[in-house]
């Protein structure tokens, strides 16, 4: 049986956090790479049985903290002390303690930024159309249910094969989802 | 090895005083979390709503009215005048900013120390942070008096090519108390994703559908997406709890950097910040108390969560304490007659009145949830955490009132009384956090589905709940 050419993949259903994690570390090992699992809540140990490395979110928000308070040392010091210096109460032009304080805030609201934002970027969100929307059962991943879907994009996907190897791994219910 | 040796191994049983009370009680599975959580959306609007909407609603009318007729004849409306220049708008500046503070705590301060029980009581006390720093926001922006060039207070280039000067707190405070709500919006926003695509997928209507799809940007509970995340997450726990710590810190800055005896202190930094997240717990406690039984959330947020919040509303109002205790202590030993008189003044002067409603509200009356069976009586907590609140008014107005009113010299001494306009602002501000609560309640999960379900024995893949044969 080969499989047609619009297909996205082959979705499998899963009871219970533990069976999914169980065919997650078996998919892994089977060396597959264009896979994912889909889970109501993240599963604490997950991201070893799919073999995920640290995810690099943190270096978005450095990169944003750094950018957030140069700006704001900068901000200070052009306008109070350069474009429009003007004596108040006898206190310097600029200080690194006065500047400080407004320095520090804009550190965190581009370190957030770039936190959330390179999340976004690294999830590619917003994205909202994905072809497994349309398999019925699907919506049940934001409720009680686990999945796991092996894209047929990926070079180890052999219908038979690949469905064998979910099917061992104990999943309740498997089914093709279309592009 | 024979079953003999392995019976031995075995732990003793664990005695039943230290075995843990469950996050969610009944045992209950992560289908129902979403089914219960959901019904509040979707279910019929019930009757309560309703009354408290409508006159939510009408308040929030009279803010509106107040505020025009502030803007329209001048702030001469207020009862602020020489010499106390700082009145009723500054006083609920701090007061609604501070009750957004245990939003932010309970998000990310106990998120980072990782009490479980966040969980069940975070976005609601996320929503009321923004609610409440919108309130706050109003009085900073209106008792400038010419609101029309509120935007003086930001770096925007502008025809006469000055600049805000940055040497003053009040600057930092415009970036504090603006980072602060963007912050606590985006994360309250970040943690919403997976639950508006809860929402999104169980939708019955069309339009639904469409409005949670847009706003869950597509979310599909990927485990590639929840590690990243989960790692954004963290971070922004991680920049929320130096950002809370120094927003009420700055706040704080705004009289302690000043001159004025009663104002001039050290303290005020860690003392703002205990008091703004004992008056946030107070608030917390005000609005879940009666929302777990209307919204039926028993088992969610349960005995033992309102027993943890009550155990902070001690612990913080025991530092606030310390506080009021040390600026007495501090006064004294300065050997500054301004600084004697200014304390001398609170305890005995003409509003002696107010320092005393503090001290009963926020020293005394919250050593009472040193009892068990208090803490476990929420009509008695419910009626406290309005205690903490009233106190934590009275502080403030401790603070501003009393300070300015006798200063220096007694040529310069007043009595300030608050006009007609100050109170119905203030009870305009209540209208506008009510409404935009209940709104919250309406149309958005209040509970932290995703997160909730995470810290059930259910989600655990190494308890028999959770699939594990034989508990794995």
């Amino acid at each position: 049986m080969s499989t047609p050419a619009n297909t996205y993949g082959l979705l499998a259903e899963f009871d219970t956090p533990a069976d999914i994690m169980h065919a997650a570390a078996k998919v892994r090992d089977a060396g597959y790479k264009h896979w994912d699992v889909f889970t109501p809540y993240p599963i604490h140990g997950m991201d070893r049985a799919m073999g995920l490395k640290n995810s690099v979110v943190g270096w978005f928000s450095f990169i944003g903290g750094v950018t957030g308070y140069t700006t704001g040392m900068l901000l200070i010091w052009f306008t109070n002390a350069y474009d429009y210096p003007i004596v108040i109460g006898g206190k310097p032009m600029f200080s690194p303690f006065s500047a400080f304080p407004p320095a520090y805030e804009l550190t965190i609201l581009f370190g957030a930024f770039g936190a959330v934002f390179g999340m976004l970027f690294l999830n590619r969100l917003p994205r909202l159309h994905h072809p497994l929307f349309k398999a019925k059962r699907f919506a049940l991943a934001t409720h009680d249910k686990y999945f796991l879907v092996i894209e047929t994009s990926d070079p180890k996907y052999s219908e038979a094969e690949t469905r064998k190897l979910i099917e061992a791994a104990g999943s309740t219910r498997i089914e093709m989802v279309e592009d | 090895m024979s079953s003999a040796a392995t019976t031995t191994l075995q732990a003793p049983p664990v005695p039943p005083e230290l075995v843990r009370l469950p996050l969610i009680t009944n045992n209950r599975s992560p289908g129902w979390i979403s089914d219960q959580v959901a019904a509040i959306v979707e279910g019929k609007t019930p009757t309560w709503w309703w009354a408290a909407f409508v006159p939510s609603v009408i308040m929030l009318g009279l803010l509106g009215l107040m505020l025009a007729w502030q803007i329209s004849t001048g702030v001469g409306v207020w009862g602020n005048n020489h010499p106390v220049m700082w009145g009723w708008d500054i006083i609920n500046f701090v007061w609604w900013i501070g009750i957004g503070h245990a939003g932010t705590l309970i998000s990310a301060i106990l998120f980072l120390l990782r009490q479980r029980w966040r969980t069940a009581v975070n976005r609601a006390a996320e929503a009321m942070t923004i609610f409440a720093v919108m309130c706050a926001g109003i009085y900073p922006a209106l008792h400038v008096g010419r609101v029309w060039w509120d935007w003086w207070l930001f770096p925007i280039p502008n025809s006469n090519a000055i600049w805000p000067q940055f040497r003053s707190p009040l600057m930092w405070d415009v970036f504090a108390v603006s980072t602060y709500f963007t912050v606590s919006a985006v994360f309250w926003y970040v943690g919403l994703v997976p639950d508006l695509a809860v929402m999104r997928d169980r939708a019955k209507t069309k339009l639904r559908q469409i409005l949670y799809g847009i706003f869950a940007l597509g979310w599909t509970g990927s485990n590639r997406h929840w590690s990243n995340y989960e790692k954004a997450y963290l971070i922004l726990a991680g920049l929320s709890t130096p950002l809370v710590l120094s927003v009420h810190s700055i706040v704080s800055l705004d009289f302690a950097v000043s001159q004025v005896p009663g104002w001039h202190t050290t303290i005020f930094p860690p003392y703002f910040v205990a008091g703004a997240i004992f008056s946030g717990f107070g608030m917390v406690l005000t609005l879940l108390v009666p929302l777990r039984k209307l919204c039926h959330l028993e088992d969610i947020i349960t005995m033992r969560h309102i027993d943890i919040m009550c155990k902070v509303t001690l612990a913080t109002g025991s530092i606030v304490g310390y506080a009021y205790i040390m600026e007495l202590f501090i006064a004294w030993y300065s050997g500054s007659p301004y600084e004697r008189y200014a304390f001398m003044n609170r305890l005995a002067g003409p509003y002696a009145w107010g320092y005393w409603i503090m001290m009963g509200c926020n020293v005394i009356i919250p050593q009472l949830f040193w009892f068990k069976s208090l803490r476990q009586n929420l009509k008695f907590v419910w009626i406290m955490s309005i205690l903490v609140n009233i106190g934590m008014w009275f502080e403030r107005f401790v603070i501003i009132v009393i300070s300015l009113h006798r200063d220096f010299i007694p040529a310069n001494w007043g009595y300030f009384k608050p006009t007609w306009v100050d109170i119905c602002t203030y009870m305009g501000t209540f209208g506008l956090f009510f409404t935009l609560f209940l709104l919250f309640l309406r149309f958005l999960p209040m509970i932290a589905v995703a997160e909730v379900k995470g810290v059930t024995p259910h989600a655990d893949p190494h308890t028999p709940e959770g699939g594990a044969k034989g508990g794995h």
